[in-house]
């Protein structure tokens, strides 16, 4: 059996279609390549979208936190405190265990059952909660000359949030977002290892590369596999948020723009 | 099974509040209540010879030799790019195999069979660890300690991170001042550098414990009977036919008795770190003592 052979019988295994069977011996590199790479799928699908619908609500809960009035304050304080708080693994848990409850009251609720959406949820309220936390530092951090000016203009409310809050926050959280974003990836490989069932055998990248290595014990090649494809995620994410990150900053003079840094400061 | 309290005799008849404290108090139940000391005692072990391996990590990579470096350099940077959780399934097993692999070198050198014989890893049986004859508490203080070392190795590599950040935050003047006198590269490290980066390192290391508290139910996954384990089987539904106690499927209200716990770890711990933050840097020449001065005046 050739590599292009494998590829297309296992390409889109993760998804469910192609061979039915995993293979069981005789295991080569090219199949571990390919049905890791295929499991990748589901870890840009869960980064992507908890990611891009994280971003909203993320907006929201910083204004929310930085608002004088308590009665939105509160909440997002509560909701970053809860989700910050505790591990993403537990969140996980408790959430499955909640859906089934819920399933078992009202058959409505069995979508949220299966990881594509209740994984999905979990991972979009827990990315909100971390990067409300950015934005409110960065909406902490905005020149008051700023917000002067454009009171000298007589702007306010919404048409001030538009055009000066919201893209000055986005600009100086930008570098602390870039990393919650290569993070939030790296933490989707914990959903089917946590209770979320892998329903006939469609898992992630992490889930093809701990099945490879329970079946060879021999964790220095699948491991390896996954390590290469997270990298290359990795430098894609930084690739594209350096891009936004240059449109953000075009305005300023070339000494003042922030860099990109790497930094580490949250796995969950 | 003897009862902590003594009206515990016949469950069939509680009701409320005395139900529940016989519920909780049922033997197996000890067994969750054992497994927060595991947690404990995982973060006990695991937080000191953490940093011992991010120090390491953090000074090879100072290293003015070449390989020592590149090993210092390639340890801080396996976390970036990399799921953690990878390497804790990859380390569990492949620092198994190197264990045993050593062993079987040393204790059957006539051993004539390749080690890898397909799908499998063959050592003689002498070699085995635990070895197969070993009781059942040598297999799990094992695999605990496995786990532990794992832990230790991967936030070795965040805690490397964070220590040669803190390294490179000392003032350089601090460093050339210290040549000026006639200190020797190791006397410089030791006598200048090192006591001065913990103040820039602290930011960095109680963020790091937060995220080691937070890793902790990652032991689940590395085959110790931790808190997960427990909560996942004590919820589980109990027929009469089995127990006292018959419950539903109870394993969400565990797991949210878990999410309070570690909430409440962690905000103790954020209160801890933020006296001990403020303790240190009372009297220091940078903006945050500067700002605790003039909060004082």
């Amino acid at each position: 059996m050739t590599c292009w052979d494998i590829l297309s019988d296992y390409g889109l295994r993760s998804l469910g279609f192609g061979e039915r069977l995993l293979p069981r011996d005789n295991f080569t590199i090219c199949q571990q390549v390919v049905l890791i790479g295929s499991g990748m799928i589901w870890n840009i699908y869960f980064g992507l979208l908890a990611l891009v619908s994280g971003f909203f609500l993320a907006v929201a809960t910083a204004v929310g936190k930085s608002h004088h009035n308590p009665m939105f304050r509160k909440p997002a304080e509560w909701f970053i405190f809860v989700f910050r708080g505790s591990p993403l693994f537990i969140q996980f848990f408790f959430a499955y265990f909640t859906f089934q409850s819920l399933k078992g009251a009202y058959p409505i609720f069995t979508p949220l059952t299966s990881a594509w959406l209740g994984a999905l949820i979990v991972l979009f309220l827990n990315t909100a909660a971390y990067s409300a936390e950015i934005f409110y530092g960065a909406l902490m951090s905005i020149p008051k000359g700023d917000i002067e000016a454009a009171d000298a203009y007589g702007m306010s409310g919404w048409k001030r949030f538009r055009r000066i809050t919201f893209p000055t926050m986005l600009r100086l959280a930008w570098p602390a977002y870039t990393n919650e974003a290569i993070f939030l990836f790296h933490a989707t490989t914990l959903v089917f290892m946590s209770g979320f069932p892998a329903r006939s055998q469609m898992g992630d990248a992490l889930y093809y590369a701990s099945y490879f290595a329970d079946k060879t014990f021999n964790p220095f090649i699948p491991y390896p596999i996954l390590a290469g494809f997270f990298i290359l995620l990795t430098l894609t994410v930084i690739g594209t948020f350096g891009l936004i990150n240059k449109q953000l900053n075009r305005h300023l003079p070339q000494t003042n723009r922030a860099k990109i840094r790497l930094r580490l400061n949250l796995i969950r | 099974m003897a009862a902590i309290f003594s009206f515990c005799s016949d469950p069939a008849s509680l009701e409320g509040i005395e139900w529940l404290s016989c519920y909780l108090t049922t033997g197996k139940h000890l067994g969750i209540y054992w497994s927060i000391g595991t947690v404990l005692l995982l973060l006990a072990i695991t937080a000191p010879v953490a940093l011992f391996f991010g120090f390491a990590g953090a000074s090879a990579a100072r290293s003015r030799i070449l390989p020592i470096a590149w090993f210092g350099k390639g340890y801080t940077a396996i976390v970036r790019g990399v799921p953690d959780i990878a390497f804790f399934l990859f380390f569990v097993i492949a620092l198994d195999q190197f264990f045993e692999w050593i062993r079987h070198e040393v204790k059957c050198p006539d051993w004539d069979m390749p080690i890898r014989q397909g799908n499998d890893f063959v050592v003689c049986p002498e070699a085995k660890l635990p070895l197969g004859t070993a009781p059942q508490w040598v297999h799990e203080t094992y695999g605990f300690s496995l786990a532990v070392l794992t832990f230790a190795i991967v936030f070795g590599a965040f805690a490397a991170n964070v220590l040669s950040g803190a390294m490179r935050a000392v003032p350089h003047a601090q460093l050339e001042t210290a040549e000026a006198y006639g200190m020797t590269q190791r006397q410089t490290f030791w006598r200048v550098l090192v006591p001065q980066m913990w103040v820039y390192a602290l930011p960095g290391l109680s963020n790091l414990w937060m995220v080691l508290i937070k890793a902790t139910p990652l032991l689940f996954l590395l085959g110790v009977e931790d808190i997960v384990y427990w909560a996942r089987e004590l919820g589980a539904t109990k027929t009469a036919k089995f127990t006292d106690y018959p419950h539903g499927d109870w394993r969400m209200w565990y797991f949210l008795a878990l999410l309070v716990f570690y909430l409440g770890f962690t905000k103790v711990s954020e209160v801890v770190l933020d006296k001990i933050m403020s303790r240190l840097t009372r009297g220091q020449a940078t903006a945050a003592g500067e700002a605790q001065r003039k909060a004082a005046a």
